[in-house]
């Protein structure tokens, strides 16, 4: 955003990019400041500090009751009711849920999200047309998920839309089923792949495209041959991003997949995408104090797992956006 | 810029026919995603709208015991014309806004100092630790917060914080069992948090070098070039991740039905300490904790009204942001 200083380093306020610690002078030692910036200084290092406790806390305690918990055969064994805790199985259903979860919300996010963003950047006529996505866009990723939950049911348990869910024997729609969870969890990830994709895009700049044009390529083609390849990692990051907000919500699973215990297709084609399940967010919910199964070693060795995964797709952002970003100029 | 006419190029028809086609598909499949969310806010108020008509301004208020109203409108008659709509909702609403404020108050002070501590103070080992970190905890499921706070917070709270007597002071309005604000907000803060900071961060990062490297010529101390330069000009920034992070808040469920109690209950500030130690249920929960009711019309059409309120709270808190930043825009960065 604002260009690299050129000038040499003037004191100790050289920025906190520089990788060599700041040489203090004399002059500049704390105890020579006001009282109020002391204070100040002091309550930095506070919250700092408290920040590091915390995040250590967190991160240790996770660690600590996950590894004690988790074992093979609990991710390898689908769960089963039963009050005993040794009896109720592990949690390879939710782990599949959360998977399949993800994978179907991404597949509809990332086409659609490419989408809106390249006709917001590339294209954006009319302009009043535009704005109103932009803030549509804007009110979806401000709605907390259980609204869209219960809008998801709203819509699905119309009669029209019994194809995506089971119906019963008095022809009411039952309304929950991967699908219809997947639909809803795109709106999730929507705003982050419609975010990175734009940013991705605008900084692409103005002579790439043109170059295109000179070679006589229309715009179509500049889009997908050239706009959108450059763009790549940044529709990347934000899909990933997007995934771990999917993989971390508990709000619409219990509403929209139903929350069964196991995966449970229902007959016929697609009988998968229009059955119900559970994910790893409902398991821990489940299995925690607060929910029926109430096994709190379970939950933690889930929550462990699931701790994992978004760890996995925390650093795949690292990865991604330190790699192959491309250099213009 | 028109591609048929660029450079006065002459592009065939044909071409120029297939750029319509594409822009067209392109703006059609964004007017898609429009109506989609114009029809999300319009069908989730007139779902909700019978709760509202039927109790007038009064749904606002407080009156009752908000619990019992909403078994009532679970169990009212399966005739039309006996549904049961009475609900004087203000525990809850109190609820939601009281968890919610208080907690990204808390947050916006301790997120502006620690992001400092990181951009200015850390020492570079603690500073290449941390920020991996606070990215991972912005990523962290509320549930596995959930988790540890009803698995570890809670019965700490209960054990150490709540006395027989205290538990007896309350004892003819609420039970207290350590599920209780001062958990849902101690939670929902450490949740909000690291959200808040990896923006906060990049802001101060993002102020130019010139700026802080003048305060410094002119003789100003690290703390004060800090705050005086980097932080009013990272202003529009604090205000948007105050306003992301009010959101998340806002729409917290799962999480603050594990910890906060689940009661609708509106804690009495008059009560001093105990106040904290009072349960509350915010509008969110009430919808997840009552998903099964959705069903029965009357309790659905409750349920729907909670979300309407839920969904013009999170409307008016990002116009109120674009509003802020714009303000605070003019007179620093560019708003983001």
């Amino acid at each position: 955003m604002t260009p690299p200083s050129v000038n040499p380093p003037l004191s100790a306020e050289e920025p906190a990019e520089n990788p060599q610690p700041p040489k203090r002078r004399p002059v500049k030692v704390e105890s020579s400041w006001s009282i109020m910036d002391r204070i100040g200084l002091g309550l930095a290092w506070a919250a700092g500090v408290t920040l590091c406790v915390i995040a250590g806390a967190i991160v240790i305690y996770m660690a600590y009751k996950g590894l004690q918990y988790v074992n093979w055969e609990m991710i390898t064994t689908a769960p089963e009711a039963s009050l005993d805790q040794s009896a109720s199985g592990g949690f390879l259903d939710p782990i599949l849920g959360t998977l399949l979860l993800t994978v179907i919300g991404i597949l509809i996010a990332i086409p659609v999200g490419v989408a809106v963003a390249v006709w917001l950047t590339e294209y954006g006529r009319p302009s009043g047309l535009a704005r109103a996505v932009e803030s549509g866009v804007e009110i979806v990723a401000g709605t907390p998920s259980i609204v869209l939950a219960i809008f998801g049911l709203l819509i699905f348990q119309q009669s029209f839309m019994g194809l995506f869910s089971f119906t019963a024997e008095g022809g009411a729609v039952f309304g929950r089923s991967f699908i219809t969870a997947g639909v809803m969890m795109s709106l999730v990830a929507l705003p982050m792949v419609i975010g990175a994709t734009r940013e991705a895009l605008n900084t692409i700049p103005r002579h790439v495209r043109e170059a295109s044009y000179a070679l006589g390529k229309d715009k179509a083609t500049t889009i997908r041959r050239v706009l959108l390849p450059s763009a790549r990692s940044g529709i990347a990051t934000g899909a990933t991003l997007g995934m771990g907000r999917i993989a971390g919500d508990t709000a619409i699973v219990v509403i929209l997949l139903g929350a069964s215990m196991t995966i449970t297709p229902e007959e016929g084609p697609g009988g998968l995408l229009r059955g119900t399940g559970s994910t790893l967010t409902s398991y821990v919910y489940n299995n925690s104090p607060a929910g029926e199964g109430n096994a709190p070693e379970k939950a933690y060795a889930a929550a462990f797992v699931l701790l994992l995964i978004v760890i996995v797709l925390n650093a795949l952002v690292g990865l991604i956006g330190r790699r192959n970003k491309p250099q213009w100029n | 810029m028109e591609a048929a006419s660029l450079n006065g190029v002459k592009v065939s028809k044909e071409r120029d026919r297939t750029d319509r086609r594409v822009e067209l598909l392109l703006g059609a499949l964004a007017s898609t995603i429009l109506l989609l969310i114009a029809g999300m806010v319009i069908f989730v108020f007139l779902k909700g709208l019978p709760s509202f008509t039927h109790n007038g301004l009064a749904w606002f208020g407080s009156g009752g015991n908000v619990d019992d109203q909403l078994m009532n409108i679970f169990n009212s008659p399966a005739n039309p014309d006996d549904y049961v709509y009475e609900l004087r909702a203000w525990p809850l609403l109190y609820a939601t806004a009281l968890i919610t404020l208080s907690a990204v108050i808390l947050s916006t002070i301790f997120s502006v100092l620690s992001a400092i501590f990181i951009v200015e103070f850390a020492p570079l080992s603690i500073r290449r630790v941390l920020e991996p970190v606070v990215r991972l905890l912005a990523a962290v499921p509320s549930v596995i917060y959930g988790l540890i706070g009803i698995l570890v917070i809670v019965p700490w709270v209960h054990h150490h914080l709540i006395s027989e007597d205290r538990k007896a002071s309350v004892a003819y309005v609420i039970q207290l069992d350590g599920t209780s604000i001062l958990v849902g907000i101690l939670i929902l803060f450490v949740m909000i948090c690291p959200i808040m900071i990896a923006i906060i961060v990049d802001a101060l990062r993002a102020v130019p070098t010139n700026w802080t490297q003048g305060a410094a010529a002119l003789g100003v101390n690290r703390w004060r070039a800090m705050w005086t330069v980097s932080v009013r000009a990272a202003r529009p920034a604090i205000v948007a991740a105050a306003v992301l992070a009010s959101a998340r808040a806002l729409g917290e469920a799962i999480m603050l039905s594990m910890v906060a109690g689940s009661v609708g209950f509106a804690p009495n500030p008059l009560d001093g300490f105990t106040f904290f130690l009072e349960p509350a249920r915010p509008l969110a929960s009430t919808i997840v904790d009552n998903a099964e009711g959705l069903s029965v019309v009357p309790f659905g059409q409750t349920m729907y009204a909670f979300a309407a309120i839920l969904l013009v709270s999170s409307a008016f808190l990002s116009f109120g942001g674009w509003y802020t930043r714009r303000r605070l825009s003019k007179y620093t960065l560019s708003a983001r």
